[in-house]
């Protein structure tokens, strides 16, 4: 089955971190994914998370530009929220009745599996930035995930010129580096 | 400062920020030196990592910014449950944990039932089989039955059939005799013949079922008193492991059989009862039971079907009782004295079988 265009069109926003894309995902999916979870022994919050963790992992297939989508986002989103509240109740061990399906599902494990990786590795960017303390970390924030400018960074941050707070952002980025391989090599 | 002039490089070449000419230079460099070349690697698998860290923190914060609005917006329900949803919902989730509560009682139900039936101590169970002689049952006997038919044929009204019979023995020697209840349960009429083929009718005086002795009384022309019984009813319990012995009919001749008293109490704990380890069969039921002195201490009623020689005799203090009661309530049993103290005391076997045979009946019931 080929996508539709206009699901292809979602694909793109969710990669570029577009607001309307993202708003109209959401809208479309949410419900079907809250009521499985509230049918199942969940909670609205728990539908939240999971739906987020679901949206995150097709944010991820998105961006990397390899995925082929073989089915409605609908359903893939569904499968995907589908396995982890599954995975869920079984660490919290609540996994009672068997768990009714209301839509169609896709197989989804593999994808799961290398989206436990990536978190993983989000988690670690996450400790070791903290650890990284001020202003190393608003300043390498600033410039790898806002993406401004130099001479942008060096006025907010009250650097003499772009050249000093480049010399500083690279000393920060190496300790950072540091730490993350450190811990990274050590977890791997 | 040189490794910061190589990490600028490094950026500025991973970003395409070069010219061609710096990024020949830089590509050779990363060719002759392995070093540039991990750090190259290095970098821009970090950078990609960052970036991935980056853009998943600015999605979940505008999921959450989405979740938000469209919350506030109604555009997507997050409230909790309905009323009646939620015990909807509650009964799904501890529809497993209830089913399995109810059956665990239902199973502790049924199975503290199934100890009370299983404990509660029953005289009549299918595990302990009365040793009445069931004539119509034992097929395989009919000709010796026959033969036992023809012999009492002057005292049996013709055309009347032996239906079960027993043992009996004499309690007092007028003419009063003991046995099972269950020997002469359904009887029309009783005929009675000693070792030596002498038959005589009796009566059925009382019947108690509840203790599972019957009185017959003889009432026959033809018999003659009996000289002093030989032996007595003992009054209290006697002790385990003393040695026993029966005489009874089974099979329609006279047998004596011997063993121990194994139990002070009968089939699960039956108080009624006794229990001796005895070769009994069907036909020993109503016999005596006697000590080693000659007292009578139970009367052989039932056994253990499942095992052999596991025998339940009714004890002795319950024949008492029984003839109490029946001279309480009867004027005419007045006279009716049971015999206590053992003439055969000390002597062997063989002499106080002699002694006692004449005072042990066959039961025929018909």
């Amino acid at each position: 089955m080929k996508p539709e265009a206009s699901e292809l069109e979602l694909l793109d926003g969710l990669a570029r971190n577009d607001r309307k894309a993202i708003e109209s995902l959401y809208e479309q999916n949410y419900g079907v994914v809250q009521s499985f979870i509230l049918n199942n022994n969940g909670s609205a919050d728990d539908a939240r998370d999971i739906f987020q963790e679901a949206m995150i992992l097709l944010y991820e297939k998105a961006c990397s530009g390899t995925f082929e989508l073989n089915c409605k986002i609908k359903t893939y989103l569904y499968s995907v929220c589908r396995r982890l509240w599954l995975k869920k109740l079984q660490q919290l061990q609540r996994f009672g009745t068997t768990v009714e399906s209301l839509e169609d599902t896709v197989p989804v494990e593999e994808e799961l599996e290398e989206q436990e990786r990536r978190n993983e590795a989000f988690g670690l960017m996450d400790k070791v930035l903290s650890h990284l303390g001020e202003p190393c970390k608003s300043l390498l924030e600033a410039y790898y995930v806002h993406k401004k400018q130099m001479q942008e960074i060096a006025e907010s941050f009250g650097y003499t010129n772009a050249d000093n707070a480049k010399n500083q952002k690279y000393k920060c980025l190496m300790r950072l580096k540091k730490l993350f391989f450190a811990q990274y090599k050590n977890g791997n | 400062m040189n490794e910061i002039l190589l990490l600028d490089a490094t950026e500025r070449y991973l970003k395409g920020e070069m010219n061609a000419d710096e990024k020949r230079q830089f590509e050779h460099l990363r060719e002759s030196n392995p070093e540039v070349d991990q750090l190259v690697v290095e970098h821009s698998f970090f950078l990609q990592e960052l970036e991935h860290y980056g853009g998943v923190r600015e999605l979940k914060h505008s999921l959450h910014e989405v979740h938000n609005h469209l919350s506030e917006s109604g555009a997507i329900r997050s409230e909790e449950l309905t009323r009646t949803a939620r015990v909807v919902n509650l009964w799904k989730r501890y529809k497993r944990i209830a089913s399995i509560a109810a059956s665990i009682a239902g199973i502790t139900a049924l199975s503290v039932s199934g100890m009370t039936l299983l404990l509660a101590p029953k005289n009549n169970s299918k595990q302990v089989q009365e040793l009445a002689n069931k004539v119509f049952v034992l097929e395989t006997k009919q000709r010796m039955q026959d033969t036992q038919i023809s012999s009492v044929k002057d005292k049996l009204a013709p055309g009347t059939r032996i239906k079960s019979g027993g043992s009996a023995f004499i309690v007092d020697a007028k003419g009063y005799l003991v046995t099972n209840a269950h020997v002469v349960r359904g009887a029309k009429g009783v005929i009675i013949s000693n070792n030596k083929g002498e038959q005589f009718r009796v009566q059925i005086v009382k019947v108690d079922d509840e203790r599972d002795i019957a009185i017959l009384k003889i009432e026959d022309a033809d018999f003659k008193p009996l000289s002093t019984l030989p032996y007595g009813i003992r009054k209290s319990s006697t002790d385990i492991a003393e040695p026993i012995f029966t005489l009874g009919y089974p099979d329609n001749k006279f047998v004596y059989g011997e063993g121990y008293l194994s139990s002070h109490t009968g089939f699960n704990g039956d108080t009624l009862s006794c229990q001796i380890a005895v070769a009994a069969n069907p036909g020993n039921s109503g016999g005596p039971v006697f000590n080693r002195n000659g007292e009578i201490i139970g009367i052989l009623s039932t056994r253990e079907t499942q095992s052999e020689g596991v025998v339940f005799a009714i004890q002795s203090k319950y024949i008492i009782q029984v003839i109490n009661d029946l001279k309480k309530n009867d004027e005419a049993y007045q006279n009716l004295k049971l015999p206590s103290n053992s003439s055969v005391k000390g002597m062997d076997k063989t002499q106080q079988v002699k002694k006692i045979q004449d005072y042990v009946f066959m039961v025929n019931v018909y």
